[in-house]
């Protein structure tokens, strides 16, 4: 099963002919990810290592069925990189992008929102992975396997940490959301997804400074996840936020802090750790008493 | 990047937004002579990037341009919560008969913008909210949509403004948005709006922050950083394009992906709790990649502070495998000593990941002797503290 990427998962990559696009393609078809196209503006009839590449992302879904976009556009084309992807009813945009301005990313995010077909993960994200199924974005491929370990995060390198240190366990799907201060898939998305996922036992869920995404998605977990739940928070020792105003503070009240977000966790029964280390040991722990 | 109340006001004109005539000045002499083209009573305003100006003496009203050289000369140097004051602005006094409150922010919760508007005014907007919620009118606002003539009206209605400025504001309310969006900001606030003696209603402070992720598309936004108030460790840092803060500590930190870096201050944190109190000395995060060349200027910028006394490199190879950088740590320790700056302060490393063996073994037969490496994040952390503790 997993979790939005499976075994089914077409793949398109936005920007494959870009550096990066290119380079993260070949890791994806590495790590047995079934990348059906490309797109790339105006390079439509070109192939990158026998992938075919098309003009948009229409003309790429009519070709090959595909059903997952990765955009790895830079940040000045990525709006319109998103809306294509969206107009083309696309199930699942992953923007892998980082330094999108944040008024592109809320138009984008409202328009995904108004037409309702699209599921979007990121910006500012490492993707998600469906061990030994799909893996949609850059998270390396070959540092975990298979598992019954569901694992959401707003972090990229601490989603690897937290995968490379329970790789005998294993993930059903791992998703990187994203670090910006817009994203599409939220926490909460992939709480409900893990707690319907009946190849998830456990889920991880690591959150940072900024925002109440930790806090809203301890009251999701009060109410609508019977799975255990373990967390972490990075960022005790981290310098107050600067990205908002005094005036941003009022809307998230005081709970952008690290500490605000462990206590809201720990209230709903969440068990935090001090470490990513310490986590990591919990989950083990969890899942070797079920 | 937040902007000081004289470029705000600057946006805010562009805008169409209405402000009261002033300027910025750097010295007492400057301010007379702006004052004496001003011609009325004015008023000299320390330029910081914190509230509270009123309280801490930064805001003075001058009668004549000979006050006004004075009241700059006191405001000028001021240390205001840690900020000193360089510059003052010099505006026109203005009579106040009400003082309003707007704003236009970020709303992450709801991934989409917000209005704040309230009749209460010129006063902290958070005690409103908390003391008196009911006169603040919080309204979303459509990204795609924006902040139309239906909107405005909207606000200024919720907000109960009174009718003879109720066309104003909602004027005024749109050419905001216009700052918000055409200038890429994430946050624009007046308070106070005032209306004053004559009916007008003006912009009488500013505040805007700018998102740094569209700086590519305003050039003219490059003139408005001042690195003057910017940490010198940190200037240096940006020129080497790498994404450092300077803290208050003794162990520098570096590592890959913003994630991993901040939990790497918490956990050197915890374990500085056990020897007396050491702390991380800034957040490193040095990417993906982690070559020898960026690895070489991060060690660089982090042990260019005085206050740092160990290093923890905390890498995790993920795309970069570990004998990477492995590598890239030892010939960074090499480029160091050929820029003639060798390293003589150990350094702790703990690399993780792909390729672990191999990494750990390039390091441990590097042949360094200030480079130790521990196997875990927590005992390295430890470790790291230790060594800063002189212990």
């Amino acid at each position: 099963m997993a979790i939005f990427l499976n075994a089914d998962s077409k793949v398109l990559v936005q920007g494959m002919t870009g550096s990066e696009g290119t380079k993260h393609t070949r890791r994806m078809v590495a790590s047995g990810t079934n990348v059906v196209a490309g797109v790339t503006p105006g390079k439509g009839g070109q192939e990158v290592d026998g992938i075919p590449v098309f003009n948009n992302v229409g003309e790429a879904m009519a070709a090959t069925g595909a059903n997952v976009s990765v955009v790895f556009v830079p940040p000045k084309f990525a709006k319109a990189a998103v809306i294509e992807a969206v107009d083309a009813e696309i199930p699942l945009c992953v923007v892998i992008t980082e330094g999108i301005p944040v008024h592109d990313t809320a138009a984008f995010f409202q328009y995904s929102e108004n037409s309702g077909k699209t599921r979007l993960v990121g910006p500012n994200c490492p993707g998600l992975i469906s061990p030994g199924l799909s893996n949609a974005g850059i998270i390396p491929g070959d540092i975990t396997q298979k598992g019954r370990i569901g694992l959401v995060s707003k972090s990229g390198t601490l989603t690897y940490q937290m995968m490379f240190e329970l790789r005998d366990l294993g993930f059903s799907s791992c998703v990187g959301i994203g670090g910006d201060p817009i994203i599409g898939t939220s926490h909460i998305d992939c709480l409900a997804a893990f707690e319907a996922d009946p190849e998830t036992d456990v889920i991880v869920m690591i959150g940072e400074i900024g925002g109440d995404a930790e806090e809203r998605a301890a009251a999701f977990i009060k109410d609508n996840v019977t799975k255990p739940v373990i967390g972490y928070v990075a960022g005790f020792t981290a310098p107050e936020g600067k990205t908002m105003g005094h005036a941003g503070a009022i809307v998230s009240g005081s709970s952008g802090t690290a500490a605000a977000k462990k206590d809201a966790l720990e209230a709903v029964g969440v068990r935090v750790g001090k470490t990513p280390s310490e986590a990591a040991r919990l989950v083990r722990e969890v899942l070797t008493s079920l | 990047m937040d902007l000081y109340e004289y470029q705000a006001k600057e946006l805010f004109a562009k805008h169409g937004v209405a402000v009261v005539p002033g300027k910025v000045c750097f010295t007492p002499e400057e301010a007379e002579a702006v004052a004496t083209d001003i011609g009325t009573t004015v008023v000299v305003k320390a330029q910081v990037k914190t509230g509270g100006r009123g309280k801490a003496g930064g805001v003075k009203l001058a009668d004549n341009p000979s006050d006004a050289k004075d009241r700059a000369k006191d405001i000028l140097g001021l240390d205001i919560k840690g900020h000193i004051v360089h510059k003052v602005l010099v505006a026109e006094a203005a009579d106040i008969a009400s003082e309003y409150y707007v704003s236009f922010l970020l709303d992450r919760t709801n991934r989409t913008f917000l209005a704040m508007a309230s009749v209460e005014g010129g006063v902290e907007i958070e005690e409103v909210a908390v003391n008196n919620p009911d006169a603040l009118a919080m309204i979303r606002v459509d990204a795609l949509e924006g902040c139309t003539l239906e909107k405005a009206t909207e606000i200024a209605d919720a907000a109960k403004f009174p009718a003879e400025v109720r066309e104003q504001v909602i004027e005024m309310l749109q050419s905001l948005w216009k700052v918000l969006v055409e200038e890429d900001a994430t946050l624009v606030e007046v308070n106070p709006l005032a209306k004053i003696s004559d009916g007008r209603v003006l912009a009488l402070d500013g505040k805007v922050s700018l998102d740094d992720n569209a700086q590519y598309r305003h050039e003219a936004h490059l003139a408005l950083i001042d690195n003057a108030q910017t940490d010198p460790i940190e200037l240096r840092a940006k020129e080497f394009d790498l994404n450092y803060v300077k803290l208050q500590g003794e162990v520098g930190i570096i590592g890959n992906g913003a994630g991993l870096v901040m939990s790497t201050l918490d956990v050197v944190a915890y374990a500085g709790e056990e020897f007396g109190g050491v702390k991380p000395a800034n957040f490193l995060d040095i990417g993906g990649g982690a070559s020898a060349q960026v690895m070489a200027n991060g060690l660089d910028i982090v042990l260019g502070d005085p206050e740092v006394k160990a290093v923890f490199v905390n890498v995790f190879g993920g795309i970069t495998a570990c004998d990477a950088v492995a590598n890239g740590i030892v010939q960074a320790v090499g480029m160091l000593a050929e820029r003639g700056e060798p390293i003589t302060k150990p350094i702790v490393c703990r690399i993780d990941g792909n390729n672990a063996i191999e990494g750990r073994r390039i390091l441990d037969e590097s042949g360094i002797a200030l480079i130790e490496r521990v196997e875990t994040m927590d005992d390295a952390a430890r470790r790291v503290a230790q060594l800063a503790a002189g212990k």
